[in-house]
């Protein structure tokens, strides 16, 4: 069996993701969390806080909830199951920052902690900010 | 003195008898099918310790020092120790064993470590440099995720492929004696890569250097597969497992009938969601010292060919879209030696 017969055998072995299961399940856990965010923007506008504020609110509660989740060691066990749901709103990203934090705390706090904490968000923080200010110079261009 | 067959295979002369041998595991490992047949189990995955690595180095001793006492020596009888682990620099190892004080020689050969200690320490107590040998290597599943993969907190799925690492480890102590099981021959591995990149399917890329060993062994020694009771293999897990099957099926030495993997022995593959089944150092380690060792020795098994395969990439050859090369080890191992009464 050449390399080439090989790669391919080994493609048709491999058994297919269960996406019956993982794609009903990230839009069930996606949704909730939406409207888990909604309701805290609804309650904070309740109160009287002005709109940007209250988004802000579900922003922050949402990642407080992923945070802490991560640290009392659930999070990973929703996210088993609920994949891209926990993934894509703003409690992945909170989850890929903390999980290493208490990860490498056991290298110290600058260079285990404070290093290595954004070595998942890391890159998503750079072509993030990095695709914003490219937005903004064609805005201003254009604009 | 040994003497080599064929290219690859060196076939002992002397009796050599793995007089010790223990496994340790953690909880999952004890939940497993084979766990009622571990040495030491500890419920605890951190052993006591403050890190992942030292709980690792901790797994290791309890392993080694259950195979001294069951050998029934102790370190100071011991003059080589061969150990290594998947972590950087092997230091599941060296800091599992400087309080033992035995000339030590760390090995790197991935998963397929107990295969290559324990090889190495059957020539080394064969041809007489060393009286007793010590063999021994462990894989933490805490450590190995952390270096070679996420956090383990970090909230993602695991693809159909992936295997569990194993939070086992296995010690093997070998002398020039009369006594069950004994190693009768040894085949070193050819590295071998079929271009599988993908780090999330090491069975697959493992099972071509399975595949080579085998065919080389059965070349030089001029044997079948139906020639041993088991054929056992490392961690190729369901895909690698399957692979391999279809490979040696294409060379005509079919070992449907008689093959097994550690990978798939360690765990129940679909209660215990690992996926396509354990890897790690410590998966073929335990197993071997665990189920297949005392089945060697009072003879429910006779003859068995134990390939310890592993798959030799790095986080950074992995990043910079390096192919995976992997690698196996055989040993014959068997309940009588051929030769047992002209030596002994």
């Amino acid at each position: 069996m050449t390399a080439k017969d090989y790669q391919a055998a080994a493609q048709k072995a491999i058994p297919p993701s269960k996406s019956y299961k993982n794609i009903p399940m990230a839009f069930l856990v996606g949704g909730l969390l939406c409207v888990l965010g909604q309701a805290v923007i609804n309650l904070a506008l309740s109160f009287g806080l002005e709109k940007d504020m209250a988004s802000a609110c579900g922003s922050i509660s949402l990642i407080l909830l992923s945070a802490v989740l991560t640290g009392l060691n659930v999070y990973d066990n929703i996210a088993k199951h609920a994949g891209a749901g926990t993934l894509v709103p703003i409690t992945g990203f909170a989850n890929s920052m903390v999980s290493p934090a208490m990860e490498f705390k056991s290298e110290g706090y600058i260079l285990g902690l404070g290093a290595k904490m954004f070595s998942i968000a890391g890159p998503v923080l750079v072509y993030g900010i990095s695709a914003s200010v490219i937005y903004g110079l064609i805005l201003v261009i254009m604009g | 003195m040994a003497k080599r067959l064929g290219r690859y295979t060196l076939q002992l002369e002397r009796p050599v008898s793995i007089i010790g041998y223990a496994a340790a595991g953690s909880r999952k490992e004890a939940q497993g099918p084979l766990g009622k047949y571990f040495d030491c189990i500890n419920e605890d995955s951190t052993f006591g310790e403050t890190s992942w690595e030292k709980a690792e180095s901790a797994l290791q001793k309890c392993a080694v020092n259950k195979a001294i006492k069951k050998a029934g020596i102790t370190p100071g009888d011991i003059d080589i120790m061969l150990a290594g682990d998947l972590l950087n620099q092997c230091i599941g190892s060296t800091y599992g064993a400087r309080q033992l004080g035995i000339p030590y020689l760390g090995l790197y050969g991935a998963c397929s470590t107990m295969a290559e200690s324990l090889l190495l320490a059957a020539l080394l107590t064969e041809t007489g440099l060393a009286n007793r040998c010590l063999a021994a290597t462990s894989s933490h599943f805490c450590s190995a995720e952390r270096q070679f993969r996420f956090p383990l907190e970090y909230g993602g799925q695991r693809t159909p492929t992936s295997q569990w690492t194993v939070t086992g480890a296995g010690a093997c102590v070998t002398a020039l004696q009369s006594g069950a099981p004994y190693v009768q021959a040894v085949t070193i591995g050819t590295i071998e890569d079929y271009g599988i990149c993908d780090i999330n399917n090491m069975g697959a890329a493992m099972a071509p250097a399975a595949f080579a060993t085998l065919c080389h062994y059965f070349h030089d020694t001029e044997t079948l597969p139906s020639d041993y009771d088991l054929i056992l293999t490392g961690d190729l897990g369901m895909i690698g497992t399957q692979l391999l099957h279809q490979l040696m099926d294409e060379a005509k030495l079919s070992i449907t009938a008689n093959h097994k993997d550690c990978g798939l022995l360690i765990y129940d593959r679909l209660k215990q969601d690992v996926h396509a089944g354990g890897s790690g150092c410590g998966c073929a380690a335990s197993v071997l010292c665990s189920y297949i060792l005392p089945q060697l020795q009072d003879g429910r098994l006779q003859n068995v060919l134990f390939i310890a395969t592993g798959a030799m990439m790095s986080p950074t050859s992995v990043q910079q879209g390096e192919s995976i090369p992997g690698m196996a080890h055989l040993l014959h191992l068997s309940h009588y030696f051929e030769k047992e009464d002209a030596s002994c």
